[in-house]
């Protein structure tokens, strides 16, 4: 036991004295959240729309009118005035702007008459962000103009009244979860992965083998200060970007229970996964070659970025076994949805089994010799 | 195996061995690294490894210090089967591998301090322990510093101190002085001495340099190829080989026929041609031989550039045991001061 507490005791001098590991390992998910958080949380505003009027009748203004108050209050497009319906359509292909509205001949006629009129839209849906945003904007006003001017007394259709849980989550919360993982996850890498082969190229480890330390305290020693080092980054990253983000749900003492165990775990869990792909590589360059397949391999499956019921199967099933599935699941859970113990108990279950597992697996796997 | 090594060594294990080592073999696939290798060292002895880099010297000491498996035969250290026993072994005895092991981050303290709790110091025992290695090492000013702001002598110190901290029996050094300059290296030789002397230690180490062999074992095993070559004392070894002297004579000009008239004057046991003009010449009279010689060349016209006479050296026992240099020695002193010598590599 006191030998395995002397490598603790090394790895946590060796981690405070050298500070680099602890801001490298936050600096990155920081600026993630920071930069992401701000780029893809925002509404699309000041996009450029063509207007073709080849109507100029009274309903064709109640559309402009409606695109004016678009451009002055929301502000997701101003108008530009086309005459020539190709010149939009080609200046919508090459990027002059941003879409164009036609308006045929005879659409006031057709929409006194009530015969089937239509409005054109052209968009560059090469871009789905600014396509959806303005394709969502265009039916709304067209949802506005087919209103009847005078509503009904009693209601015929069928309508969906919306109840939303949670007040409103921003992109830079939603990150948030993501963001803890990774610097969870670049903490183990770099602590557990670069560092430790590190380590052994330099003669390190040939220094501890030569003594009586037995397998499992090599092994345990290494991975409890490697757990320690990934806790301490997600504790830190867990209070400044819930700060950063406006979450001042972690100051109540149950979420703090709540977060402390799920940020334990999952040291547990990547720091076990670290060891058990690391225990017999011995050159430094492999961790760093692996940090970007294992970061792609890892993130982008747990559902971090996008919902893991959009993936086809074979993603999913990545996911179902990826322990930032479980991390991020547990996180949004605590963070964002206030659930409770009962919301992360399978999170924290899978993440403690997934870490005792791949440790069991690694320990016969590590060398007691060169 | 050689005459020597027969007569001095092998099977006949000395009453307190300290370290027995049995028909050894360590294989890599086909490659056999170590070859049925035999020797024991008693204790109290220096014991030095010799060979060329990838002799199989380094495979030895770390299959006697439980770094890597043993293939065949037995090594008994402190009167544990390494095979067997390893926990027990690791107890017995300090290593100092080549690679530098102490963490560059820590503090010379720190990193003695957390050996001594690796080798289960007891805590009342563990300032004692460092205090007096520390003072062994001549570092007792420095234990506060980190070792990465420490020169390469002094982090070698480190290394040592580290590997006696737990008041080992037995002390093996792979390869103690290498990369080191001149000064430090002659600091850390005096410094095993002394702790040979204070601690009653046992060493066994390994080195590529003659003059640390010559100056600090009592006895020398020369390894080449996995195999031991040579065995005894430096004294024994030196014997061991033909002619008392080592005459290098370099001539202005380079004739085939020098080969032939050198190998015919007095005393001469070998002659090896080094580079155009540069002979190596053993003899059994370093005077009669180079007195002969001047003689020849001022009959036959010839200029000598350069020559001096030296005794038989470790060098000198290597090349005859093993029919090559040692790449990685210094330059030896020598009597008279030797230009460069044409042809031959920096």
């Amino acid at each position: 036991m006191n030998r395995m507490l002397a490598i603790i005791e090394r790895e946590m001098r060796k981690f405070f004295r050298s500070p680099t590991l602890m801001i490298m390992s936050l600096m990155m998910p920081i600026l993630q959240l920071v930069i992401m958080g701000n780029a893809f949380g925002g509404k699309i505003v000041g996009t450029r729309v063509a207007v073709v009027d080849y109507d100029h009748g009274p309903q064709a203004v109640k559309i402009r009118e409606a695109f004016d108050s678009i451009a002055v209050n929301v502000k997701t497009f101003t108008t530009v005035e086309y005459r020539d319906e190709n010149q939009a359509r080609e200046d919508v292909r090459t990027g002059k702007i941003d879409g164009a509205v036609i308006i045929p001949e005879q659409y006031s006629r057709r929409v006194y008459a009530h015969d089937a009129p239509r409005v054109g839209f052209v968009v560059d849906n090469s871009d789905q962000f600014t396509s959806g945003s303005l394709e969502s904007e265009m039916q709304l006003v067209v949802n506005a103009l087919s209103a009847p001017a005078i509503q009904p007394r009693l209601a015929t259709s069928i309508a969906l009244k919306v109840v939303e849980l949670y007040p409103y989550v921003n992109y830079m919360k939603f990150l948030l979860p993501a963001t803890i993982a990774l610097a969870m996850y670049i903490s183990v890498m770099i602590g557990g992965g670069m560092l430790y082969i590190d380590d052994k190229a330099r003669g390190v480890h040939e220094g501890y083998l030569v003594t009586p330390i037995t397998k499992f305290e090599l092994v345990f020693g290494l991975n409890t200060a490697g757990a320690i080092k990934a806790t301490l980054s997600g504790i830190c990253l867990t209070v400044i970007g819930s700060l950063m983000a406006g979450l001042g749900v972690i100051f109540h003492p149950m979420v703090l229970l709540e977060l402390l165990a799920l940020i334990l775990v999952t040291s547990i869990a990547f720091n076990g996964m670290m060891f058990l792909l690391m225990v017999r590589v011995d050159d430094p360059l492999v961790p760093r070659a692996m940090f970007g397949v294992l970061n792609t391999l890892l993130f982008y499956p747990s559902g971090a970025m996008y919902p893991i019921a959009a993936f086809p199967a074979w993603l999913r099933a990545i996911s179902v076994v990826d322990p930032f599935t479980y991390c991020i699941h547990g996180f949004k859970a605590i963070l964002l949805k206030d659930g409770g113990f009962a919301a992360i108990q399978f999170d924290l279950l899978f993440l403690f089994v997934f870490g005792i597992g791949t440790l069991l697996i690694a320990t016969p796997l590590f060398k007691r010799t060169l | 195996m050689t005459a020597v090594a027969n007569n001095l060594d092998q099977n006949a294990k000395p009453p307190t061995a300290a370290i027995a080592v049995e028909h050894i073999v360590k294989r890599y696939g086909d490659f056999e690294a170590v070859k049925d290798v035999n020797f024991s060292v008693a204790e109290g002895e220096i014991f030095g490894l010799l060979g060329p880099n990838g002799a199989g010297k380094s495979t030895l000491i770390r299959m006697m210090t439980t770094l890597i498996p043993i293939t065949g035969g037995k090594a008994i250290i402190a009167g544990h089967d390494v095979d067997k026993d390893p926990d027990a072994v690791r107890r017995m005895i300090g290593v100092i591998p080549q690679a530098l092991t102490s963490d560059p981050d820590l503090t010379v303290e720190e990193n003695l301090n957390i050996y001594a709790k690796l080798y289960s110091v007891p805590r009342a025992q563990r300032e004692k322990s460092v205090n007096e290695v520390l003072e062994a090492v001549d570092l007792s000013k420095w234990r506060g510093a980190q070792v990465k702001t420490l020169s390469g002598g002094m982090r070698r110190r480190v290394e040592i101190a580290r590997g006696l901290v737990h008041n080992p029996r037995i002390f093996f050094l792979d390869e103690p002085t290498t990369g080191l300059d001149p000064v430090s290296r002659i600091a850390v030789w005096e410094m095993l001495d002394k702790l040979r002397a204070t601690r009653n230690l046992t060493m066994l180490l390994t080195t590529h340099y003659m003059e640390e062999a010559d100056k600090l074992c009592d006895r020398i095993a020369i390894v080449d190829h996995g195999t031991l070559v040579a065995l005894g004392t430096p004294q024994q070894l030196k014997q061991n080989v033909p002619g008392a002297n080592v005459v290098e004579v370099h001539f202005e000009r380079e004739t085939p026929e020098w080969q032939g008239r050198l190998e015919k004057l007095d005393g001469v046991t070998s002659v090896q041609a080094e580079s155009a003009g540069f002979y190596r010449i053993l003899t059994s009279s370093g005077s009669k031989t180079t007195m002969q010689l001047v003689e020849l060349a001022s009959q036959l016209g010839e200029t000598v550039t350069s020559l001096s006479v030296q005794n038989t050296t470790l060098d000198d026992v290597f090349v005859h045991y093993t029919g090559r240099q040692l790449r990685d020695e210094q330059v030896k002193p020598a009597a008279f001061t030797m230009p460069p010598r044409p042809g031959a590599q920096p």
